[in-house]
């Protein structure tokens, strides 16, 4: 029982750090659907990172290259209004093929000194609260969440709703580079090519499941978390081939999607601003 | 400076942005080839090697196939607002369906349009629960067919290496070979299975016609260009979704049923019958800017960059991943040069 609490919260982890990156985005109204290739690229750059300098930097490589993606999303989703949705999947398919054409090299290759998990996974909650107290405590959460549900009214009051977006996308990207970083430095210190294993699609569908709050994708992380576990614990013990199991967290997905709906999703999501329309 | 809505661009300015794009998009490729280490001219020339002698056209066209079918129907379904990624798990159900008809039904002249028919048949049916799930619960189905994908993989994994695994394959993931009656006839010795490349032709030219030359296609295009109109109009949105979903589900059930009997001849593990086609087919549509008839040129020229890739692995043992970064890259040029010549710059505030 105790065991599966703590791996559902070490593999809820990742999960988390994407979906509060991805939620940050959301909630000054840009859609980030790259955030599988982000955390794919990631990974490995925090991975190549720690190999020659040792794992702190290997972190902040990780953050940066997430950093750098998710602006470079922006370029197309918010400078050129471009549709977000298809400059997302184009950074997923980006992020996805330059880590695993860059990353053949470290295949196999250990890791010397892995990050401790727990610490990572407790920050990860602390950065939870962080972000909900910056949300709804601060003049920037302000400024964030009326650029995401009016930005016309934000836009008039004289908020940069370029530059606020711009912000949440970066340090939303950031969050989802820590979460690649937790992947390849402490939870599997290691690279392989699809590491990820789709769960920047499901931290995409968290957000919708936490009803775009920071607080509530804690609880839901650390259940996909649980399943995750309970998928490589029960495999060969019960009669149910172990394909079904993995399979389990992507049918999931899909029910909390059809079961939750976007009717809270922030108002301007996904809508490029035009000043004057 | 700021950007600002430019309601006529001159064709000039248009050239000139796309131009610009796609330059920044081979840069960026050349900049990951030379931190792959390798030349990136020399990368370039192994891309476009397919073009130069009769079997590297035949890859060509053995690639196209799929995305013919499979960008055919998502020109139609992008148009109408039905954001279907899905059609990578829609292709793997279709060749679920071929090769419970190839192996489990008594073989014979009607096998092979039963195999169409029953794969067809699971491929809409699995991009029809998206449509559904959208319709009745508001489930984006860019997630859910996404996740759709998953789960036909995971199903593909299961059936081969458990219930329909072949008696005398041994170790290896894959089925029996199908009786001589479940295979496609091909080209000559290529791989070129020419009755799917001929349903593809006819079904980019019949949804062509059906979006411009109907009533049906008429209410579509409504539909997609102005939902509030469409409701206006009284058209019944649920159900027109629906249709796309399913016809679009059905030719990638298609593609599916041609990859396994008029290539490998058996269900063999998902990563290997399709290399991806759902994704590149995104592109193919996307290229084709709602046109399904357009994607009879846009399918051979992302059929090239799949064959090329195959080329550029084979010379320089690189992972086929880079056929993602290709189709990134020139899906970002493409929306961006698109992006860039809709608006202008405007230099004081």
């Amino acid at each position: 029982m105790e065991e599966a609490l703590v791996r559902a919260v070490l593999f809820g982890t990742p999960i988390l750090l994407a979906a509060l990156g991805a939620l940050l985005a959301e909630r000054s109204g840009v859609v980030n659907l790259g955030v599988e290739g982000i955390m794919a690229l990631s990974a490995l750059a925090a991975f190549a990172a720690a190999l020659g300098a040792g794992p702190f930097l290997g972190v902040v490589a990780g953050v940066g290259a997430g950093v750098a993606l998710a602006l470079f999303l922006g370029l197309f989703a918010i400078t050129l209004r471009a549709n977000p949705f298809v400059a997302g999947l184009a950074v997923a398919a980006l992020g996805l093929g330059a880590s695993g054409m860059l990353g053949k090299r470290y295949e196999g290759v250990p890791l010397e000194t892995a990050l401790p998990e727990a610490p990572l996974a407790l920050s990860a909650l602390f950065l939870a609260l962080l972000l909900h107290l910056l949300l709804y405590r601060s003049r920037f959460g302000l400024y964030l969440r009326s650029v995401g549900e009016n930005p016309k009214a934000a836009d008039l009051f004289g908020v940069s709703v370029e530059g606020v977006r711009y912000l949440a996308l970066g340090l939303g990207g950031g969050l989802i580079g820590l979460g690649g970083a937790y992947l390849s430095l402490a939870y599997r210190p290691s690279w392989t090519d699809g590491m990820t294993a789709g769960l920047g699609w499901v931290a995409i569908a968290l957000v919708i499941l936490a009803a775009w709050e920071p607080l509530r994708a804690v609880f839901g992380a650390y259940l996909f978390g649980l399943l995750f576990f309970l998928q490589f614990r029960l495999q060969g013990s019960v009669p149910i081939p172990s394909e079904a199991f993995a399979a389990m967290p992507y049918l999931l997905v899909i029910l909390v999607l059809a079961l939750s709906g976007r009717s809270r999703a922030p108002k301007a999501l996904g809508q490029p601003f035009e000043r004057g329309r | 400076m700021r950007l600002e809505l430019d309601p006529a661009p001159s064709p000039k300015k248009v050239a000139l942005s796309y131009g610009a794009f796609l330059l920044l998009a081979l840069l960026l490729l050349g900049l990951l080839f030379l931190a792959y280490g390798v030349s990136p001219l020399r990368a370039y020339e192994i891309l476009l090697t397919p073009l130069l002698d009769p079997l590297g056209l035949a890859e060509v066209a053995r690639r196209a196939i799929p995305l013919l079918l499979i960008g055919a129907g998502l020109s139609l379904a992008f148009r109408v607002g039905f954001f279907n990624i899905g059609a990578e798990g829609q292709l793997l159900l279709g060749a679920v369906g071929a090769a419970y008809v190839a192996l489990f039904l008594p073989p014979g002249p009607y096998t092979l349009p039963l195999m169409f028919l029953l794969g067809g048949a699971l491929g809409a049916l699995w991009a029809g629960l998206a449509a559904w799930l959208r319709v009745r619960f508001g489930a984006s189905e860019i997630l859910t067919t996404l996740m759709q994908n998953y789960l036909a993989y995971y199903l593909v994994v299961y059936l081969v290496a458990g219930p329909w695994k072949g008696q005398f394959v041994f170790g290896f993931l894959y089925t029996d070979r199908f009786p001589e009656a479940a295979r496609l006839p091909r080209l000559g010795d290529s791989l070129v299975h020419w009755p799917t490349l001929l349903l593809g032709v006819g079904a980019a030219l019949l949804l062509h016609l059906l979006l411009f030359r109907t009533s049906l296609g008429f209410s579509l295009r409504v539909l997609g260009e102005n939902p509030q109109a469409a409701r206006y109009l009284g058209l019944k949105e649920g159900r027109l979704m629906l249709l796309v979903a399913l016809a679009s589900g059905l030719l990638a059930g298609f593609a599916g049923v041609g990859e396994v009997a008029g290539i490998h001849g058996r269900l063999l593990e998902p990563a290997q019958i399709s290399l991806g086609y759902g994704f590149t087919a995104i592109l193919v549509a996307w290229l084709a800017r709602g046109r399904p008839g357009l994607t009879l040129l846009t399918a051979p020229l992302l059929g090239l960059i799949l064959a090329g890739g195959d080329a550029l692995k084979l010379a320089f043992s690189m992972p086929f991943r880079v056929v993602d970064v290709v189709a990134g890259l020139l899906l970002l040029a493409l929306i961006g040069a698109e992006a860039a010549s809709r608006h202008r710059l405007i230099w004081r505030r």
